[in-house]
């Protein structure tokens, strides 16, 4: 190992070693405030020493913001003989699902406090899902995506079935494993094909062989299709959407945004990572793979949501249509502008969607969840301030002007246009036509309706100023896109160049 | 740096109204909201005071970049034809405030803070130079119209809201598709270079079809109005006046701005098929708005009849036609904007608008009814008030065009006075029959005041019309030099 490699890793590793260190740390340290009245108490995990698990981990997603900032001018670095890359792409990337993971924290800890699942458990899962998520983004090798990816998912899982006294946790937890399973299959054995074919793991070595004519042109087809489908997968399009809507609605709030937010950009990484960085010479067969699925999805998942009752399923449905734009940003002209659309999408959604999740989770209580429509009605009479935090998500999810939303889907409308798929453009804002329609009624249940039930924001002040935050940056992002846009366009544009 | 002042000073004060007057006494609000808007149309004067005439081209110009990865700019400037439509806008808004002033009660800062935005994004619409900053603002609009008529609105508000905004978005989504390919064909957003493009025939027709979508539903042109008459139904008095005044003067700028300049030759090929349109709103639509038994609906159809002149008189591609159109759009803005804060009066005291719910209001209320008369016979173009200087104006171009169009459109004059003197005589006219009417009480200095006001607006621009005019000529001129050369 050598210094630059031990430079490459060193977020990674501070975050493995201070995750390993919390969770034998919780152990030891007494709880201030043993238990809350009223609260069931689990008799495997009494939440021991979770408020310093928490405060420690604060500061140390807040560290590891700064580190992938820091690290954002510099150049590309391979490392760890050629498993490892640490570049421009990735440090932006990881400081988007370091903030990700961080406010998902602070939004979900009040909800996760009445419902007795604040614990110290919790949280190093979530630190080291955003582990995985490190290594997948930084991954230079099948066989580091493949860990990074792993990784990934597994803590999700268990996170998933953390409410184990809940049906439909257990129910959801189940699906998403089996099914991540079945896709990690499709990835490992499309890898095995690549491997075959081209006799190497190195993502650079196969893009070298892959660019060579003389290379079985068939088999890498074969392995590509089966690349597609596992990404496919990870993403949630359709038509291996299934389990998306189950366990969006089935997980607990707090673990839904986990899964709704940082691993997006992960699994935008991951499709950056295989199909650009590694099977870009077969543009030619992924990119028509790619315009199935996000045809299907942003019709499938548009059309879908307006039947749904249950917000979280609704944006379930909403996220697979969110998706298969991200995948129509992915069919842009290989300039150097290329991808970067995709990327801003990809970045700008994670933020949206904070902000909705974090809503929901605001407007739960002790004994009840914010889940359905009916939980939103009349919001507006009274708490104004809460109402137009959703006003703004949702007119940015439906992709109006003056929010990000609006800039995102211009970006890769504009990228479908110069790759002269303007029909496809259409197809997509006819499509985003359909998904106003439930964005919308979200925004009539809080402003047009009489308040159904009782309505109170629970949560730090801490979490509702961040709340705050966070829908005043989707407006403010929307309103001056040029920053984020050309960090995007700089990070892929260095990248694309480095490799 | 006028035109920002122009377009940022209601929408700042749209933003401190709505942070910081939820919770406190309605008055301060109502103030607040006066000031902002009364700041918001001096700042619009001095586009008037400084305006050169002899300039066919861009004036009080501003350039800033905004989005450089798509070479986005912050561009304004205005000529003849938007600078009327920012002061109507900005004067609007004025009326709109007052009009609120005690028939709002619920969510007053809310009421206020989205008609404050809703004015200072319109303003922007008719200063942007920059293609995605229109679009920017054309859009945003439909946020704050959806709440208007969604918090505040009638009985069946939430479809009139769905529908309006569902309505719009369709039209301005395939716009957004046409702006990204001329910006694909000629690396810029800007609307001006534009205008020089060189486009096929094909190329042309395809992008005409898609500013059409978004403009004809704005407008709203037959048989895309369906939407208009349930919104204004279900609109705050206060949301129909904007609707009718500036909204869909915001479609008919739209076809001057990018239609007629940057798809010339489409426009020529296609103009008998919106001629077409337009005659039937004309005649269809007029005939409709007569047989209407509820006051918005009736106005709501006549203002599709009256947009129906305006696009008539832009594609008879004269000068007489185009400034026909536009002045007949600045007249239609007071003219419309009165009758609808006249059905106003009427339904707050009795909280109806079926026409036959009323008959003799004048016994009760003779200075209303003076003033809605008034309103009722500029509607129907009468000699002297500003619907007539633009109608006249249109049908000349017609006949000039062809005698049949001519008369045709002519003809709109006879079913305006019909349906306009018909509702004033069952509404105004004749003996009480409602016990409810012979309770009204006349006009309140507030009411009086707006009244007025516009009535002298409407009767100025009648008798003199010739600021207006004098304006939009040479930049009409302008347009006309840039439709009469062929792109192909």
């Amino acid at each position: 190992m050598q210094a630059f490699d031990l430079y490459a890793i060193l977020p990674e590793l501070v975050l493995l070693v201070a995750t390993c260190l919390l969770l034998v740390a919780s152990v030891f340290v007494p709880e201030r405030v043993t238990s809350t009245p009223g609260v069931e108490q689990d008799i495997f995990h009494t939440p021991r020493g979770v408020g310093f698990v928490y405060f420690f981990t604060i500061i140390l997603l807040v560290y590891l913001v700064f580190a992938f900032v820091g690290r954002m001018g510099d150049p590309a670095l391979v490392a760890m003989n050629g498993l490892f890359q640490s570049d421009p792409f990735s440090n932006l990337l990881k400081a988007c699902s370091c903030i990700a993971v961080l406010v998902s924290l602070i939004y979900s800890k009040q909800y996760l406090m009445d419902r007795a699942l604040f614990r110290p458990d919790f949280i190093v899962l979530a630190l080291l899902a955003l582990l995985g998520q490190f290594v997948l983004i930084s991954g230079a090798n099948l066989l580091t995506l493949y860990l990074g990816l792993e990784l990934m998912a597994l803590p999700t899982y268990a996170l998933v079935a953390m409410r184990h006294s809940n049906e439909k946790s257990v129910e959801a937890a189940i699906k998403y494993f089996i099914l991540g399973a079945l896709a990690s299959g499709f990835l490992l054995y499309g890898m095995s094909m690549l491997y075959g074919v081209t006799g190497s793991l190195d993502l650079i070595e196969i893009f070298k062989v892959v660019a060579d004519p003389r290379v079985n042109h068939l088999v890498m087809a074969f392995g590509l299709v089966f690349i597609v489908s596992g990404l496919a997968f990870k993403l949630g399009v359709v038509p291996f959407h299934m389990w998306v809507p189950d366990v969006y609605q089935g997980a607990p709030t707090a673990v839904t945004l986990m899964i709704a937010a940082a691993p997006k950009i992960a699994a935008f990484a991951l499709l950056f990572r295989l199909l650009v960085n590694t099977l870009l010479p077969l543009l030619g067969d992924w990119q028509p793979m790619l315009i199935l699925l996000a045809v299907l999805s942003l019709v499938v998942g548009n059309v879908t949501a307006i039947a749904q009752t249950n917000i979280k399923r609704m944006l379930a449905y909403s996220a697979i249509a969110q998706m298969g734009f991200v995948l129509l940003g992915m069919l842009s002209v290989f300039d150097d502008h290329a991808f970067s659309a995709a990327m801003f999408y990809a970045i700008t959604y994670v933020l949206t969607t904070l902000g909705t999740f974090g809503l929901l989770m605001a407007l739960s209580r002790k004994g009840y969840d914010c889940e359905t429509l009916d939980g939103l009605k009349g919001l507006n009479k009274k708490h104004p301030w809460f109402a137009f935090i959703g006003l703004v998500m949702m007119f940015s999810l439906a992709g109006i002007p003056p929010t990000v939303g609006f800039a995102a889907k211009l970006g890769v409308l504009e990228a479908l246009v110069d790759a002269e798929h303007t029909f496809l453009a259409v197809i997509a804002v006819m499509a985003s036509l359909i998904g106003a329609f439930y964005y919308l009624r979200v925004v009539k249940v809080m402003y047009f309706d009489e308040p159904a039930h009782e309505i109170t924001i629970s949560g730090s002040g801490f979490a509702k100023g961040l709340l705050g935050i966070n829908s005043v940056l989707v407006l403010a992002i929307g309103i001056l896109p040029a920053s984020l846009m050309s960090l995007c366009l700089d990070a892929m544009r260095r990248t694309l160049l480095g490799s | 740096m006028i035109l920002s002042y122009a377009i940022w000073t209601p929408i700042v004060f749209g933003l401190i109204i709505l942070f910081y007057g939820s919770e406190k006494p309605t008055a301060g609000v109502r103030w607040l909201a006066l000031i902002g808007a009364v700041l918001g149309f001096i700042a619009t004067l001095p586009l008037l005071i400084h305006f050169d005439i002899a300039n066919p081209g861009m004036q009080f110009v501003e350039k800033l970049s905004w989005i450089p990865r798509y070479d986005i700019n912050y561009y304004l400037g205005i000529d003849g034809i938007s600078v009327w439509f920012i002061v109507l806008t900005a004067f609007i808004n004025i009326i709109v405030v007052i009009a609120a002033w005690e028939v709002i009660e619920t969510k007053v800062s809310q009421y206020m803070a989205s008609f404050m935005i809703l004015s200072g994004l319109m303003i922007g619409v008719f200063c942007a130079l920059d293609a995605l900053l229109f679009y920017v603002f054309f859009e945003a609009t439909l946020i704050p119209m959806y709440i208007i008529i969604g918090v505040w609105g009638g009985h069946n508000r939430i479809y009139a809201a769905f529908k309006f905004f569902l309505y719009t978005l369709l039209g301005s989504l395939l716009t957004l598709i046409a702006m990204l390919y001329l910006y694909n064909v000629t690396n810029t957003f800007d609307i001006l270079a534009w205008q020089n493009a060189r486009l096929d025939i094909v190329e042309q027709i395809l992008l005409f079809a898609a500013f059409f979508m978004a403009f004809a539903v704005k407008v709203p042109m037959w048989p895309l109005h369906t939407w208009l008459p349930d919104v204004h139904v279900e609109a705050p008095t206060g949301g129909s006046i904007v609707l009718a005044a500036i909204m869909l003067k915001l479609g008919a700028y739209g076809f001057l701005r990018f239609s007629l300049p940057i798809a010339p030759d489409a426009s020529q090929y296609l103009g008998p098929f919106v001629i077409f349109l337009s005659l039937v709103a004309v005649i269809y639509v007029g005939a409709v708005a007569l047989v209407q038994k509820d006051m918005k609906k009736l106005v709501a159809y006549s203002s599709v009849a009256h947009m129906g002149f305006v696009t008539l008189g832009f594609f008879l591609f004269s000068p007489l036609g185009i400034e026909g159109g536009i002045v007949q759009m600045i007249s239609h803005g007071f003219v419309a904007g009165a009758m609808f804060l006249s059905i106003g009066v009427l339904y707050d005291r009795m909280h109806t608008r079926q026409i036959a719910d009323y008959g003799g209001v004048v016994h009760r209320m003779p200075a209303f009814t003076a003033f809605a008369v008034l309103m009722a016979m500029a509607n129907c173009g009468l000699p002297a008030t500003s619907g007539f200087v633009g109608e006249f104006m249109v049908i000349l171009a017609a006949v000039d065009y062809d005698f049949l169009i001519g008369v045709l459109a002519a003809t709109a004059l006879i079913l305006g006075a019909a349906y306009s003197l018909w509702m004033v005589k069952r509404v105004f006219f004749g003996t009480i029959t409602n016990a409810h009417v012979e309770e009204l009480k006349d006009l309140n200095a507030r009411e009086y005041f707006l009244m007025a006001v516009l009535s002298i607006c409407v009767i100025g621009m009648g008798v003199y019309p010739k600021p207006f005019t004098d304006i939009i000529h040479p930049a009409v001129i302008n347009l006309l030099q840039h439709v009469a050369v062929s792109k192909l």
